[in-house]
């Protein structure tokens, strides 16, 4: 099996704070991979130094065989839903995503099926400040799925929806999975780990604590859920 | 780049504070050439509120456009683009639509009144230009000290700081040195000092183009006796193209490395 995304002794610190220290870690290909851990575990900081926000002191990240550092080509590879949806305020839906259209270079595959999902057909002529947040939420869904991109990494992205949306999110990771893409996703939702994990990895003070599909990580730590067993795993590492 | 300036700059050309930013400008030109008639004492009383407010109001909304873009900032960065682009594109979107205010605002009374049949064209000219001059310096700082403080007070405090230093602050420890020096000659010091401080060198531009230099204080009268009107006025264009270039220069330095 091939991996999608390959990390190698990955360093990064913020002043004293030593968020990744040396972390080794690959995701493969066509699957969905959770990333799990407690605050300050240093999810983010993982996900952003993929995406190239993050500068990371030491180690290497190669996404789709490629070294990333210095580079923003390999980003066209990558969709991103970023964990706060805040758009330029004056702008409406429809500009938002010409723009993110624009900017891409890339035409949008699924705009039209997407917007009647998540019925967003109406906010189209809206302009984003006067969106609820669950809306926002939908739009920037939308922004993330739209493109036909092998990478897709959702950062909490179950926030603020409702649960016809909800579902509605799950059959779309699920179906976009089929078609081959592979997901990296950070989520605090444990039923949601539950019904799309393929893998999950669990990071503890910027290390891999726990790398192994869902029925593995029950195993291991002999609970009946996924719940449980995260709750073990910071209780014997004296976390909470 | 192209593409994030445009659509930054429709994004702020459409929020009020750019219309009331515009009637502001709209409103004090008209009732000044209409209570006064004369368009060069006009110009001057112009000059006097741009050179205080154009600092203001473009060190407050650069680093409040920063600030409030922040989330937007990091979708684009997990864009195809290079960090520099959005930087860029972002700083001289906001820079142009502030710009169009102060044009529009200052421009459409000027036209009206018949600036193009008056003998005072160039000296409108030069008071636009070093107003556009002063809100991409001034855009460009506070961009830069948005970027550079996480916490968006302090990044608030250190801008209005600045802007009150320069505005302000700057003219009485000039003068005050003057004083305290008025022993030894001054002339290399104080033109160096004028030239430190951007919206002194736009009040040095404006004054040596409108032939009272001497009338506004010591600054100008330095700069006109050493340079005459046109070395003076080239030297202090080059100087305020020097501090825009330098900002701009370091934002894209400090995009680039910064952690987001």
């Amino acid at each position: 099996m091939s991996h999608i995304i390959q990390i190698a002794n990955l360093y990064k610190s913020f002043g004293k704070t030593k968020v990744l220290q040396g972390i080794d870690l690959n995701f493969e290909e066509s699957k969905i991979s959770v990333v799990l851990g407690p605050n300050g575990s240093g999810k983010t900081t993982l996900i952003k130094s993929i995406l190239g926000m993050v500068i990371p002191e030491s180690g290497s990240i190669k996404v789709m065989g490629k070294e990333i550092q210095n580079q923003w080509a390999y980003r066209e590879n990558i969709s991103y839903l970023p964990q706060i949806a805040n758009f330029p305020a004056n702008l409406t839906v429809q500009e938002l995503v010409n723009m993110i259209t624009d900017l891409r270079g890339k035409a949008a595959r699924d705009e039209s099926e997407l917007i009647n999902d998540f019925g967003l057909g109406p906010f189209m002529k809206i302009r984003l400040t006067n969106l609820s947040g669950g809306t926002k939420q939908k739009v920037n869904i939308l922004l993330a799925f739209m493109y036909d991109s092998p990478i897709m990494m959702l950062d909490e992205p179950t926030n603020g929806l409702d649960p016809v949306a909800l579902i509605r999110l799950k059959a779309l990771i699920n179906r976009k999975k089929a078609e081959g893409k592979s997901f990296l996703i950070t989520t605090h939702i444990m039923q949601l780990v539950e019904e799309l994990a393929d893998e999950i990895v669990f990071l503890l003070e910027g290390l891999v604590y726990f790398k192994g599909t869902v029925d593995s990580l029950k195993k291991t730590f002999d609970e009946p859920n996924i719940e449980k067993a995260i709750a073990k795993i910071l209780l014997k590492n004296n976390i909470v | 780049m192209l593409k994030i300036l445009k659509y930054s700059f429709f994004d702020l050309i459409r929020s009020k504070w750019s219309y009331v930013y515009f009637f502001f400008y709209l409103v004090i030109s008209s009732s000044l050439l209409y209570l006064s008639g004369d368009v060069s004492k006009v110009i001057i009383s112009l000059m006097n509120i741009i050179l205080i407010l154009v600092p203001l109001i473009a060190s407050i909304f650069g680093v409040m456009y920063y600030y409030n873009s922040r989330e937007f900032t990091e979708l684009l960065l997990a864009q195809p683009i290079k960090r520099t682009n959005i930087f860029l594109g972002q700083y001289i979107g906001l820079a142009v639509s502030l710009s169009s205010s102060l044009l529009f605002g200052l421009g459409i009374p000027f036209l009206v009144f018949g600036i193009f049949r008056s003998a005072e064209i160039w000296n409108f000219i030069i008071l636009i230009v070093t107003g556009v001059f002063l809100t991409f310096i001034f855009s460009a700082i506070s961009f830069l000290v948005a970027l550079k403080n996480e916490n968006r007070l302090k990044g608030f405090g250190i801008v209005i700081f600045l802007w009150m230093f320069m505005a302000i602050i700057y003219d009485g420890l000039f003068l005050l040195s003057l004083i305290v020096f008025k022993e030894y000659p001054l002339e290399t010091i104080s033109l160096t000092l004028s030239m430190l401080n951007p919206i002194d060198l736009s009040r040095i531009l404006i004054l040596l183009k409108l032939d009272i230099s001497a009338l506004m204080g010591y600054t100008g009268a330095v700069f006109r006796k050493f340079f005459g009107t046109n070395t003076g006025s080239l030297l202090s264009t080059l100087i305020l193209i020097m501090w825009t270039v330098l900002p701009v220069w370091a934002i894209v330095r400090v995009s680039n490395r910064k952690n987001f």
